[in-house]
């Protein structure tokens, strides 16, 4: 009985502060609500956001409502994180593969890299690439092309647009090619435990992949033009380039310093993951007969990658995260968009931080998920 | 005389394959080094590319004739083993040496050469290097903000007064070095409290009273993340602790305010925590900018210091807890005396990375309008009579964000090998 009250009067307290501070808040909020003559509610979701928005992957302008920009900032807030993560991802493996290179200037160069580029904030970074370097750029008029087609100014990075025909049957044909590999992967991977025969899986996957799309392109109608980007002059000093793709200098700079600053941290979640491996298991791999391919292939990788996926998969939901510092340039990702412009048109502010919290939330809880899944499913499997 | 075969260099003409080898290598490093420095081309006799892409071919002939296995030669052999061990090692090696040559002469011109500090304004910048006149002119903003010039001695007091405070560990005799604990996580975070409201802040004692939207700078970053570190880290250990809870309500509360603060980026944290909070609060009562930052990036880092301390109590074997059961002990004293001195020694290198990503965030506080020394920055690139100068501010900025990390992270690496105790 004694213990009992013992366990039961801790948690009721701590459960009556909680209620307490929680109730405080809501009480405070009423009442501050009520003399600004706001009422709670997702109402103005629906209403016309009359803002537009520099940089849009879906059709947007001021006409259209508050749900939809807050639409608008999500995707280009993954936009980013996208992109940045695997430029990230590149970037970090070379350089986690480079600290533990024999060589030993390549090996200081890995080094210098991940300790200059991860002790310097990042918003410093972002500020670095926005204000200072891509500054630098030449104006459209003077710039230079890069292999003809792209051209990297002071407003942006203008690259030719893919202008496709007929696109689905080359997305069938990637289809088909995909599903083809996994049954003969399979069908491989029987005949090896049954009869010991191996395939030469990965040529056969390779040439598939290669094979279908191109009979695609030759019988299937696919075919593929570029719009190239023009200059044109808007003003009698100002030029500015059309058709193609333009991707703003934002955009740029944001990518850029996320995915320098991430591949930092990737780099040494990859260096740590494999330099787990003790030398035993080569050596053990090597002494019963494996190629040294083999041996990387289905000894090294399968334990390192057990190491290195989780901390990596945190510095990916760290670098989308570090997104939302696109708010300090400009960039209209969801913080900028929606907890910037759109709070200050419609003085909401409970609703609309709540909602992009929540997001955020939403996405990395998801993510942690899919996480606690995966170590499950690849943890070794201990008696 | 042996046979001298160029594609395979072997120990019995290693005089001439080493010569041979040394002198082409040379020559590759000289053509970048002259090419560099003084912009002298010695091959310009040959074609455009020919001439860009023989240093390259020159120091791979060079680097392939003297990788010859056990010469003899000590020095060679260390070489060898470390930057060319193969082709591919020795293309790299090349790469990197003459980027390092090539990017000598524009990084010195531009720190030092053609750079300008003298003079007093924009106009004193003739050089086509960084104009360290900007930062010279700039430096007391960019270090204490807005406040007043004449009331800085107080910033440099209070600080020299905490740094000195923060040393009485090492002159603690034996006797009172079990009321250290209790120094660091009470006394001092007050007597440093008081310090910094009542000297930086003023308003009592005769000193001028400077409202925080005038402190600013370098000494701002301070502030805030000295604050932050010193609350984020017992609330870090209470919510590790009621993570790991027998009882259910604080435990699920525990995760739930943990997984919530790891969840949200820093930046709304701080938007709600100007523009949501206020509305929380009695209409009355009024709460400082920095003081609502200051909790809210405390709350923010203190999710994290939770996590990594649960880390280090879940790697304690359990024979630890049930040892210290068995002596009778409660929980608050198993957790004193036994299993947090050995759990947070485990984890002080995932601490010390929470706190370099702490003093990494501190320049965010621009959200709520607190310029620290990157806001200052931009406030100062701004300034009509000094535009242009972003890239030297920014490079300043880093430079000191670096050095600072950098002695952070050094630190906590030697704090790891001093209390790395085998088991």
């Amino acid at each position: 009985m004694k213990t009992k009250v013992k366990k039961i009067i801790p948690q009721l307290l701590t459960l009556l502060v909680v209620v307490l501070i929680f109730g405080f808040f809501t009480y405070n909020a009423q009442i501050n609500m009520d003399n600004r003559g706001i009422e709670f509610g997702f109402g103005f979701l629906s209403q016309e956001s009359s803002f537009d928005v520099q940089f849009s992957l879906i059709e947007y302008d001021g006409s259209h409502s508050y749900a939809r920009a807050y639409l608008v900032g999500l995707l280009n807030t993954l936009l980013v994180a996208f992109i940045g993560i695997i430029i990230a991802t590149i970037l970090g493996v070379i350089v986690g593969i480079a600290r533990l290179s024999p060589n030993y200037l390549i090996e200081r160069s890995a080094a210098f890299y991940v300790e200059f580029f991860r002790n310097i904030p990042l918003l410093l970074q972002i500020f670095f690439w926005y204000f200072a370097a891509l500054r630098a750029l030449p104006l459209p008029q003077d710039t230079e092309p890069m292999f003809g087609v792209f051209f990297l100014t002071i407003k942006g990075l203008f690259v030719p647009r893919f202008i496709w025909e007929n696109l689905d049957i080359l997305f069938y044909s990637i289809l088909a090619a995909v599903i083809s590999i996994a049954v003969i992967r399979n069908y491989a991977r029987k005949l090896q435990e049954n009869e010991g025969k191996q395939l030469p899986v990965f040529s056969i996957s390779i040439g598939l992949f290669v094979i279908l799309p191109i009979i695609a392109f030759l019988i299937g109608g696919v075919s593929l033009s570029f719009e190239v980007p023009v200059l044109k002059q808007i003003a009698t000093t100002s030029f500015i380039y059309e058709g193609g793709l333009g991707l703003p200098p934002e955009l740029i700079a944001l990518t850029l310093a996320l995915a320098l600053y991430t591949a930092t941290f990737i780099a040494e979640c990859v260096r740590a993951g494999i330099q787990g491996i003790s030398k035993g298991q080569k050596e053990a791999a090597a002494s019963i007969g494996l190629t040294p391919n083999q041996v990387l292939k289905l000894v090294i990788m399968p334990q390192a990658l057990r190491i290195i996926i989780p901390p990596t998969t945190n510095q990916y939901l760290n670098l989308t995260k570090n997104s939302s510092l696109a708010a300090a340039i400009a960039y209209p990702d969801l913080v900028l968009v929606f907890a910037g412009t759109a709070l200050m048109q419609t003085g909401r502010a409970i609703e609309i931080v709540s909602i992009t919290m929540l997001t955020y939330l939403s996405i990395s809880l998801t993510i942690s998920l899919f996480m606690n899944w995966y170590n499950k499913k690849i943890a070794i499997k201990e008696k | 005389m042996n046979k001298l075969n160029f594609l395979k260099p072997n120990k019995e003409n290693l005089s001439t394959y080493l010569y041979t080898g040394s002198f082409l290598f040379l020559i590759a490093v000289i053509d970048v080094f002259l090419g560099a420095f003084f912009e002298v081309n010695i091959t310009f006799f040959l074609p455009g590319f020919i001439g860009f892409i023989l240093p390259l071919i020159l120091g791979i002939a060079g680097l392939r004739l003297i990788r010859i296995e056990y010469s003899g030669i000590p020095k060679l052999d260390l070489l060898n083993k470390n930057i060319n061990t193969n082709n591919f090692n020795a293309i790299l090696t090349l790469l990197i040496i003459f980027i390092i040559i090539k990017s000598i002469p524009p990084i010195l011109s531009w720190f030092f050469i053609d750079a300008n500090i003298a003079g007093d304004s924009k106009e004193a910048c003739t050089g086509s290097g960084a104009c360290w006149t900007y930062i010279k002119i700039w430096l007391r903003r960019f270090i204490y903000g807005m406040y007043p010039n004449e009331l800085q001695w107080r910033i440099n007091i209070s600080f020299v007064l905490l740094i000195a405070l923060a040393f009485v560990g090492y002159f603690a005799t034996e006797k009172l070095k079990k009321f250290l604990t209790l120094y660091y996580v009470v006394i001092y975070p007050v007597i440093a409290f008081i310090l910094i409201y009542y000297l930086i802040s003023g308003g009592a004692f005769g000193l001028e009273w400077v409202e925080t939207g005038a402190w600013g700078g370098l000494s701002l970053t301070f502030i805030v993340s000295f604050f932050c570190l010193i609350f984020c880290f017992p609330l870090g250990m209470f919510l590790a602790l009621g993570r790991r809870s027998g009882f259910p309500t604080i435990r699920y509360i525990s995760v739930g305010f943990i997984e919530f603060w790891r969840g949200v980026p820093l930046i709304t944290v701080l938007f709600m925590s100007s523009v949501m909070f206020p509305m929380f609060l009695p209409e009355d009562f009024f709460m400082d900018k920095l003081v609502r930052v200051i909790i809210a990036i405390s709350l923010f880092e203190a999710a994290y210091v939770a996590e990594v301390i649960r880390g280090g109590l879940q790697a304690l074997p359990r024979g630890q807890y049930d040892a210290a059961k068995s002596l009778g002990m409660g929980y608050w004293k198993m957790h004193i005396f036994v299993i947090l001195p050995q759990a947070l020694k485990l984890v002080i290198p995932g601490i010390a990375n929470t706190f370099l990503a702490l003093v990494k965030d501190t320049p965010l506080i621009f959200v709520v309008g607190l310029l620290e020394i990157v806001g200052m920055l931009n406030l100062a690139k701004t300034n009509p009579k000094w535009l242009g100068f972003a890239m030297e501010g920014y490079v300043f900025a880093a430079i000191i964000f670096w050095i600072i990390c950098y002695a952070m992270s050094r630190y906590s690496y030697n704090l790891e090998l001093k209390y790395k105790t085998d088991r």
